[in-house]
């Protein structure tokens, strides 16, 4: 895995090295939740509603000179710290790195029994639809280059 | 069998483990009950002495599983009250049942303009079969609206029976809300314009009595699983005059007569909604579920839930910002609920971290919910097994859930 988002999770496993308890580590995923680039309410659309969770989740992405950053927000808090957790792993990642990415962390974080990627929670949903929107960078870019 | 809480608990097995290092307190059984060890013994028992396709061998092992069928059959037909066993037809579910009339039924009576009509408050699984056929027809589906309470409007209801009306199907007890509907009146005012009705019972199986012959209704449709039974077993009830008149749904072994290439005569009933190997410990371990719930007796384990609802109903009122949904006079032991500004699916978070299960969502219900104008709800239903120090839990679980998110 590229250094950069190697670094980014190893900081959040750290983060939630600290507490041992449960209720102490969702409450810092809630809080992580209120930190998340919040996506203007103009693209809180449908095209931008992830489906496959159990709450509502928008997420959006720009292109940047080369990278990619991410908003999103979600109606439900813990939520939205899953999507907050993606998005500091992976905002400011070129396109290849974000597609070659392995998010084994979610387990390391020692959230693996309560977070485990199922349908409910949108995990992998989440991954999913940002993992698209890299590749979709990606291609419209090669096909900027042969222009 | 005298209704001792305790004894009742010592029958299931799973209620002894920890979920995240807490006593497991499972309040999902709307979606699905847990088994008691008659059933879990009852499939083993079966695989281990009496394992053998039925109906068809001439051998001892066939022969042995094939009356263990059929007898489940009649366990079946006396615990609805039918007429005859071979009103029943065994399925894999509800959802099954209802496809398999949907598709039969809908294929023979609905006609180009035609309605079905059916109630707002009811699972997918009773709404998405028959927009299926009524798109195949080119009929329309109408729908029965319900007041805030979570009750069926009958004056609203009455002039929706109509000469185009050719199927009422309408769910016994609501998942998402917990209403009991007067089915029996509805189907009475059904049949006064010779409308035929289906009941999807899911939800009243093993938790109210259910008498088909005093419904009168035409078809009655539950799952085992939901009922102290397995997984995969279900039955669809049907009046023998509608039976006999359906085709069947699915072609296959067993539903035959003759076979030729040039034209098959089918089985006679039940036998001929029922192609193919069936899930034979599925079912017998619904027979099984049916003992264990006479034994401890359908009144005593009403009466029982219905405690539990009103215990549940008034510590949950207590709450502060906590709303119920689905207040109907005649209830079932199911409460939905929200707190305010509080997502149903971090309720469901946190109150799983304590050992307590409950469902959170739009319970396969979205017309409900879009009633209400609200994504989902937290939904506990309860069983024969819980208690109300489990309730006391919850109340605790929820005051928690309020510190953390609210």
């Amino acid at each position: 895995m590229e250094k950069e988002i190697r670094n980014n999770i190893n900081q959040i496993i750290n983060e939630f090295a600290g507490f041992d308890d449960w209720m102490d580590k969702y409450n810092l995923l809630i809080e992580m939740g209120k930190s998340v680039p919040v996506i203007e309410p103009q693209y809180k659309t449908k095209s931008n509603l992830i489906s496959g969770c159990q709450s509502r989740v928008w997420l959006q992405a720009k292109y940047d000179g080369g990278k990619v950053y991410f908003a999103a927000d979600s109606d439900a808090v813990i939520t939205k710290g899953i999507v907050s957790l993606l998005i500091r792993v992976f905002n400011g990642m070129t396109p290849d790195e974000i597609l070659n990415a392995d998010l084994d962390f979610i387990d390391e974080i020692g959230l693996k029994d309560h977070l485990s990627p199922t349908r409910s929670n949108g995990l992998t949903s989440m991954i999913k639809q940002m993992k698209l929107y890299a590749m979709a960078f990606k291609v419209k870019e090669k096909a900027g280059e042969k222009e | 069998m005298p209704f001792d809480i305790n004894k009742i608990r010592k029958h299931f097995p799973i209620l002894e483990e920890k979920i995240n290092n807490n006593s497991l307190i499972y309040f999902d059984n709307a979606a699905t009950s847990q088994k008691p060890l008659q059933v879990i013994e009852r499939i083993i028992d079966y695989y281990k002495k009496e394992n053998c396709n039925i109906h068809r061998g001439v051998h001892t092992l066939s022969q042995k599983a094939t009356r263990a069928f059929e007898e489940t059959r009649v366990k079946v037909k006396e615990f609805i009250n039918a007429e005859s066993s071979h009103e029943v037809v065994f399925t894999k579910g509800t959802t099954e049942s209802i496809n398999l009339v949907a598709n039969s039924l809908g294929e023979k009576l609905l006609q180009e303009g035609d309605e079905v009509l059916v109630s707002a408050m009811e699972h997918h699984s009773n709404l998405v079969p028959w927009q299926m056929v009524c798109k195949k027809k080119k009929a329309h589906m109408k729908v029965i609206p319900f007041n805030d309470k979570g009750e069926i409007i009958l004056e609203v209801f009455k002039p929706l029976l109509n000469s185009r009306t050719k199927i009422l199907a309408l769910s016994h007890i609501s998942n998402a809300l917990g209403t009991i509907n007067p089915v029996k009146e509805m189907i009475a005012m059904a049949h006064e314009k010779d409308i035929p009705v289906l009941i999807d019972g899911a939800q009243a199986a093993a938790h109210i009595e259910i008498d088909v012959q005093a419904l009168d209704c035409d078809f009655y449709c539950f799952s085992g699983h939901k009922m102290y039974a397995p997984m995969g077993s279900g039955v669809l009830f049907g009046k023998q005059e509608f039976l006999e008149m359906m085709e069947p749904y699915q072609g296959g072994g067993e539903m035959v007569d003759t076979v030729t290439f040039e034209e098959t005569t089918y089985n006679e009933l039940p036998f001929k909604f029922e192609a193919g190997t069936p899930n034979v410990e599925s079912i017998l371990g619904m027979g099984a579920a049916i003992d264990f719930v006479r034994e401890y007796d359908l009144h005593e384990i009403r009466k029982h839930e219905e405690e539990l609802l009103k215990y549940g109903t008034e510590a949950l009122s207590r709450i502060e910002g906590l709303k119920i949904y689905g207040t109907a006079k005649e209830k079932s032991g199911i409460i939905s609920f929200l707190l305010d500004g509080i997502h149903p699916y971090d309720a469901g978070t946190i109150l799983d971290q304590l050992g307590i299960e409950v469902r959170t969502g739009h319970h396969c219900a979205q017309p409900v919910m879009d009633r209400y104008l609200i994504p989902g709800t937290v939904r506990v239903s309860f069983a024969i097994y819980n208690t109300m120090k489990e309730i006391d839990k919850l109340v605790g679980g929820l005051d928690t859930v309020k510190k953390m998110l609210g």
